[in-house]
């Protein structure tokens, strides 16, 4: 183990580091100037259990029904030797009539370990680019590999198509319906993504045998039931972007070192659970810990994150905690209380004088906070005055 | 390389000419930045007038139309050109010059035309009694698919003029109900033509004749990363000298020095968030105007050897927002500067100047918006110019870049667009950081 | 969002409840709103699971779908339900009123109005709308004719939800936090009850603490379509399954205890929300209506009319997507009616015209000179043309020649003459026309007087005319032509459930 998996592994404990899939891999984009996720996630901590520790249990969890909805979907769509996905790849990438072949690679016989199965999909696949006799074949439970910082994560995509002309096509099944043409566009952005860590895998995979990555499309295939039935309806989605997007997280994560010069030694997050399972670490304790790693809350983590309840909690009295966009309005400054002591104080209406936050009292008016005074006294005028004005009178004429 | 540039250009346009004598129902023209579109847009209109075929001129503005009557009534004495205008039309001066221009707001008054030049929302109120053989529609990339639809039953055929690497068209309203479909309202009148006409040819300007030779490569590949353009001049064919000397190590005299020596600057004021009408950069951007003008600036391009003083009115100041602009307007009126522009990106395409000033969007800002970030608006400020561009910028833009989140929403049958407004920001930043002066 | 609305949201951060940033109301609230709060099953893209809906707080109806995935009970959900909205529906079809000066001469007097608790609920509506107005009434897949009905007139609603000058459909937290900041952040404003906590907190809570016990779910169970994971899971999986068993097992007496069980489950999910409805209907009835939120109501009014003639007459449903010309001419209206409104709602609300007066849209103050009799031109051309001379303190507008209006006199036209600096404040002299008649004195209060305080905008509240439109059939070639005729097919009928 290398220094920075040395320092990582010190950070998560004696836990076991959870293994990443797609759905987190993708994640990673979602706050990159957040030192507390970065950490977290390369050190692979269990953030629910951690947020639930402290006091701040994570308000995320799945209903059975859209679980039990997405692997009935799947497997309709996969069945007998996935027929109704054949159709809808025939028309979308010309494969062969009258069949393709159907290659299941999840039959190894036994109970193989995770490196067997990843090393029989690679050899599988990088055959089929060479012996011109497999074109057309989808093959069903691959496993994939990719390097996430200094871990490797296993991943699985729904299918791997593969055409004629000798390119891969990814397919992922997801069972959001799409209404005459259109789909909600926050899941089909996770698709994508997600769909765009499957494309780096199998170009990863396939480099070993010296394959270039342009035989792994950027154009995935993504299937959703059709308007409010259950046939299967294909889209193509062009994820080069979702591809640059990766690349750039996946190159942030490796400089984690960084980040990690910055914390104090000795840092970690342990829940030191005793021989029965009950974490033995204090919860203030581990507050306090987290709170060495600085995080960089904005709203938004309230449905990408599990530490979001106590990043906001820690938050509060901040002006990020009412959204970019308003701390941004507000002169970009940090603390509403120090808005407000900007604006006027007595002055702002409802505000009852003196009240001051600990920490504020004396932030002087520097030279910075000069443009965002005039801005937020401005703001503070024009609303007084127009709260007394109350509605206007029509004149005659 | 101005001789082998035109060779380059001419065989475009002899492309495009023969292709507008073929059979074809539209043509597309893509042009970069200063790639000749008027002077394509002219020629076009006098060769199918020579060919006796009607044409009628699209274009977005008035000062666009105007710009196409001189020019065209200059290229073409004798023809009788038809300027079609909205009852509160004022003409200026180069379109009242010439004689053969006739004025109207009816387009009975203008019948014996050979050609009829108007803004796109005026030809939307025309009703005529026969289509015109031929349209061209200039600066078709900004101008939205809806508008389009409601010309287009003007004519046969059309020529699309237009450069896709700036602003996109807008609207106030946010919707997705037409996201996906093919005739969407607010995609812009070029991108909705090729999808329904997927096999019209699609011809691109290779050469800009404003770009410098500095400039050319880094735009062509931030901004036109598929198919990309050649400066007309080659290396020290453009540039800038001064009559003054610089006193004291002042950094506005060496990013002035830097931009003449490379034709980039990028003046980099200490990293601070900042209000939007952040009055340091203002001030900066005033001072850098101010002492370009002070310093006698002169200019040396293929056209004039000798050179030729840069004036306030070859000077303009960029910038994302209306209150930047008028935040800068007003620092160089406090400078005593006079005649120099400060506007949008908006406001400033289609404009040309020896050399801008730019006011980066990102600077001072905590985060990037889709708005910032978006790549038209950078390409317009930064191909402004014809000697030398200089940005200024709060430092802190690569942190912001490197922090921002995608989390886009993506929507189905939507064709990717490219550049991705981040990526160009990225490769724009990277070089500009090779000239950088940082500011006390 | 503008600073004048963070800045709210900065005071109830310290006050610790919610701050108006509207000293009026600007829509419409009727004095019968049909309230409906769906639920869906999750997983799927519109499956009904229950529906609380009435236009009263007393007595609502709760419709329970025991197998959400069954098509008939799916269908027998719909039924119930437009039995509800149909009745409700026909109760503004008996009285109209006339329209003098227009086409057609009379509409229907008053418009129902349907409130969603949010904006998923609005989402939830139009599929539902969607699912169901393409059914047939005959054939293999009959459904009642009732559920295509109200498949189109759910469409309708949501239709009219997209137009910002409609109060035909509104979602509770959008009105809410138009009208009110709150001390969080617009994504957790989406949150019912957290939002009425900030605006309604119960005695003895601040904004923050009631808000903070509406995020538990146990509490405060969501106000939907989507249901809490954990409910799901430990509730609803189990009685679900308990009706399913008894009724295969053909147990009468089992079956009525399973379903009471289910829709005891589920009136526990929908009551909360119910009444937290109402809570919001009553807070914003309390609130003075805009000047402008009759005129807009009164399209509305328009708008119901024509659909519900549309229907009688036996008139094609909604398509499924735009085609081009039917697009362009949404947009078009949207633009148009985006614009009307964003200036009606400062016309009608002097904090809405800060906002606009700290973006340097308007600006606002005291006469300070006035030439109420200057004539120009000559003989018989001699036009009235005031100036009057405005003190302000507010970003004046950037350069003469700009036409700006009042709301006190919008039909007076003001145009900036001239802009200069006095002393840290600005003097705008404006040039006047219109509103005072022909003669060549200004009626008395026709223009603003000495001292008296006003505010112009660069923006007026009139009407524009919509622009002209090819007919579909006309259609160019660069949008794809003329589309195909709609011809229903058995496709819109027949669907495979799950």
């Amino acid at each position: 183990m290398n220094g920075t998996e040395a320092r990582l592994a010190r950070i998560r404990g004696r836990a076991l580091a959870k293994t990443h899939n797609a759905r987190t891999i993708a994640a990673l984009a979602s706050n990159p100037g957040c030192a507390r996720r970065a950490i977290m996630d390369a050190a692979g901590v269990d953030k629910p259990r951690i947020a639930a520790h402290v006091g701040f249990p994570a308000p995320f969890g799945q209903s059975r029904f859209a679980l039990a909805r997405g692997n009935a979907f799947e497997a309709q769509v996969k069945a007998e030797g996935a027929a109704q996905l054949l159709t809808l790849l025939r028309e979308r990438l010309n494969l062969p009539i009258p069949q393709a072949h159907y290659d299941d690679l999840a039959e190894v016989g036994g109970n193989p370990s995770l490196d067997l199965r990843h090393a029989r999909t690679k050899a599988l696949l990088a055959r089929a680019v060479t012996s011109p006799g497999e074109a057309g074949t989808m093959f069903d439970h691959p496993l994939l590999r990719l390097a996430v910082g200094g871990r490797h994560a296993f991943l699985e995509p729904d299918l791997i198509a593969f055409q004629l002309r000798g390119r891969f096509h990814i397919v992922e099944v997801k069972s959001f319906a799409v209404i005459d043409g259109q789909a909600d566009g926050d899941k089909v952005a996770a698709a994508a993504i997600q769909s765009a860590v499957y494309v780096l895998a199998l170009r990863d995979a396939l480099a070993e045998q010296h394959v270039p990555p342009e035989a792994v499309s950027h154009e995935t295939i993504l299937v959703c039931p059709k308007d409010f039935s259950n046939q299967p309806v294909a889209t193509t989605l062009d994820v080069r972007k979702q591809l640059t997007v990766l690349r750039r997280q996946l190159a942030r994560i490796a400089r984690i070192d960084d980040l990690l010069d910055l914390l104090p030694d000795g840092l970690t997050f342990d829940l030191d659970p005793g021989g029965d399972g009950v974490p033995r670490r204090s919860p203030a304790d581990l507050a306090a810990a987290i709170r060495q790693v600085e995080a960089a809350y904005v709203p938004e983590c309230l449905s990408t994150c599990e530490m979001c309840y106590f990043c906001r909690d820690e938050a509060r009295g901040c002006t990020a905690a009412l959204g970019r966009a308003a701390r941004e309005e507000l002169g970009g400054v940090e603390h509403v209380a120090t808005v407000l002591r900007l604006a006027g104080g007595a002055e702002t209406p409802g505000v009852p004088g003196g009240t001051v936050a600990p920490g504020t009292a004396r932030t002087p008016v520097t030279p910075d906070l000069a443009e965002a005074a005039e801005l937020l006294r401005r703001a503070a005028r024009l609303r007084a005055e127009a709260s007394r004005a109350g509605a206007p009178r029509r004149e005659a004429g | 390389m101005t001789e082998r540039a035109a060779e380059l250009a001419e065989q475009a346009a002899a492309r495009i000419l023969a292709d507008l004598g073929g059979s074809r129902r539209g043509v597309v023209v893509d042009s970069p930045p200063g790639a000749g579109k008027s002077t394509l847009v002219v020629r076009a209109a006098a060769a199918l007038a020579d060919a006796g075929e009607p044409v009628m001129v699209i274009a977005q503005t008035n000062e666009q139309v105007d710009d196409l009557t001189d020019r065209l009534a200059a290229a073409r004495p004798q023809l009788a050109l038809g300027r079609l205008a909205a009852g509160d039309y004022a003409p200026p001066d180069r379109v009242t010059r010439h004689p053969r221009v006739r004025l109207s707001t009816r387009l009975a008054d203008l019948s014996g035309c050979p050609v009829v030049l108007s803004t796109a929302h005026k030809w939307a109120t025309v009703r005529a009694e026969a289509a015109w053989p031929w349209a061209i529609v200039d600066e078709a990339y900004q101008m939205r698919s809806d508008l389009l639809l409601r010309v287009a039953g003007l004519f046969q055929r059309a020529l699309f003029v237009g450069d896709p690497g700036q602003l996109d068209p807008f609207s106030v309203v946010q919707t997705e109900r037409w996201t996906g479909l093919s005739w969407d309202p607010m995609q812009s009148a070029v991108a909705v033509l090729l999808r329904h006409n997927p096999d019209l040819p699609v011809h691109v300007l290779p050469v800009s004749w404003r770009l410098p030779a500095s400039a050319a490569p880094v735009v062509s590949e931030a901004f036109y990363p598929f198919t990309g353009f050649a400066a007309a001049t080659g290396p020290g064919e453009r540039r800038v000298a001064f009559a003054t000397a610089s006193f004291g190590d002042h950094a506005v005299d060496r990013a002035l020095e830097t931009a003449a020596a490379h034709g980039w600057a990028l003046y980099e004021l200490p990293a601070r968030h900042a209000v939007r009408t952040d009055a340091e950069a203002a001030a900066a951007c005033a001072d850098l105007a101010a002492r370009l003008l002070q310093r006698g600036a002169v200019c040396h391009s293929e056209r004039s050897p000798a050179g030729d003083p840069v004036t306030a009115g070859r000077v303009a100041v960029g910038t994302a927002h209306r209150d930047q602009a008028a935040a800068v307007r007003a620092a160089l009126a406090d400078r005593g500067v006079t005649g120099v522009t400060a506007d949008t990106a908006n406001r400033l395409q289609g404009r040309e100047f020896d050399v801008v000033i730019v006011l980066h969007p990102l600077s001072g800002r905590r985060d990037a918006t889709a708005f910032h970030l978006e790549a038209g608006r950078l390409c317009v400020l930064t191909t402004r110019h014809r000697h030398a561009c200089l940005v200024v910028a709060r430092a802190g833009i690569p942190e912001l870049l490197d922090a921002h989140p995608s989390a886009e929403p993506v929507h189905l049958n939507v064709p990717v667009r490219f550049p991705d407004g981040w990526e160009a920001n990225q490769a724009m930043l990277a070089h500009l950081s090779q000239w950088k002066v940082r500011a006390p | 969002m503008s600073t004048l609305t963070s800045l709210a949201r900065a005071v109830a951060v310290a006050t610790g409840t919610a701050q108006r940033t509207c000293t009026v109301r600007h829509v419409h609230v009727s004095a019968r709103p049909l309230v409906f709060v769906p639920l869906a099953l999750a997983g799927e893209a519109v499956a009904p699971l229950a529906a609380i809906v009435g236009d009263q707080p007393q007595a609502p109806a709760l419709l329970v779908v025991a197998e959400p995935r069954d098509r008939d009970q799916r269908f027998a959900f719909a039924a119930d339900l437009a039995a509800v909205v149909l009745r409700y529906i026909d109760g503004y079809l008996a009285e109209q009123e006339p329209t003098p000066g227009r086409e057609p001469a009379t509409r229907y007097a008053d418009a129902p109005q349907l409130l969603v608790p949010n904006q998923a609920g609005i989402t939830f509506t139009r599929l539902l709308g969607r699912s169901t107005r393409f059914r047939r009434t005959e054939g293999p897949y009959a459904v009642p004719p009732s559920v295509p009905l109200l498949g189109r007139w759910l469409t309708f609603f949501t239709e009219r939800a997209e137009s910002p000058s409609s109060s035909l459909m509104l979602a509770a937290t959008d009105v809410l936090a138009a009208h009110w900041a709150t001390g969080q952040s617009p994504v957790e404003d989406r949150n019912l009850g957290a939002l009425l906590g900030w605006i309604d907190p119960p005695p003895g809570m601040s904004g923050a603490q009631a808000a903070a016990a509406a995020e538990d779910p146990v509490r405060c169970p969501p106000a939907g379509p989507a249901t809490d994971p954990t409910f799901d899971n430990e509730v609803l999986d189990q009685r679900m399954l308990a009706v399913r068993a008894a009724r295969l097992s053909g147990d009468g007496r089992a079956f009525q205890r399973a379903a009471a069980a289910l829709t005891a489950a589920l009136a526990t999910q929908l009551e909360p929300t119910w009444a937290l409805m109402w809570r919001a209907v009553a807070l914003l009835r309390a609130l003075p209506e805009g000047a402008h939120v009759a005129a807009r109501w009164d399209g509305d009014k328009d708008a119901f009319t024509w659909h519900a003639r549309h229907v009688a007459d036996g008139g094609p449903p909604q398509p499924r997507r735009d085609g081009a010309v039917a697009a362009a001419r949404r947009l078009a209206s949207l633009e148009r009616l985006h614009e009307m409104v964003a200036a009606q709602r400062a016309f009608d609300d002097p904090l809405v015209m800060a906002e606009h007066r700290l973006a340097g849209e308007a600006f606002a103050g005291r006469v300070v000179a006035a030439e109420p009799d200057r004539v120009v031109g000559a003989g018989a051309r001699r036009v009235l043309r005031p100036r009057i001379t405005v003190e302000t303190g507010d970003v004046p507008p950037a350069e003469p020649g700009g036409t700006f209006t009042s709301p006190a006199r919008p039909g007076q036209q003001a145009r900036v003459v001239a802009v200069t600096a006095a002393g840290g404040r600005t003097r705008v002299v404006l040039e006047l026309r219109g509103g005072m008649g022909r003669s060549l004195t200004p009626p008395p209060g026709s223009m603003p007087a000495l001292g008296e305080f006003v505010s112009y905008a660069a923006f007026g509240d009139g009407w524009q005319p919509p622009p002209a439109f090819p007919a579909p059939e006309d259609t160019p070639w660069t949008h794809g032509g003329p589309p195909a005729r709609y011809a229903p097919d058995d496709d819109d009928a027949r669907e495979d459930w799950s």
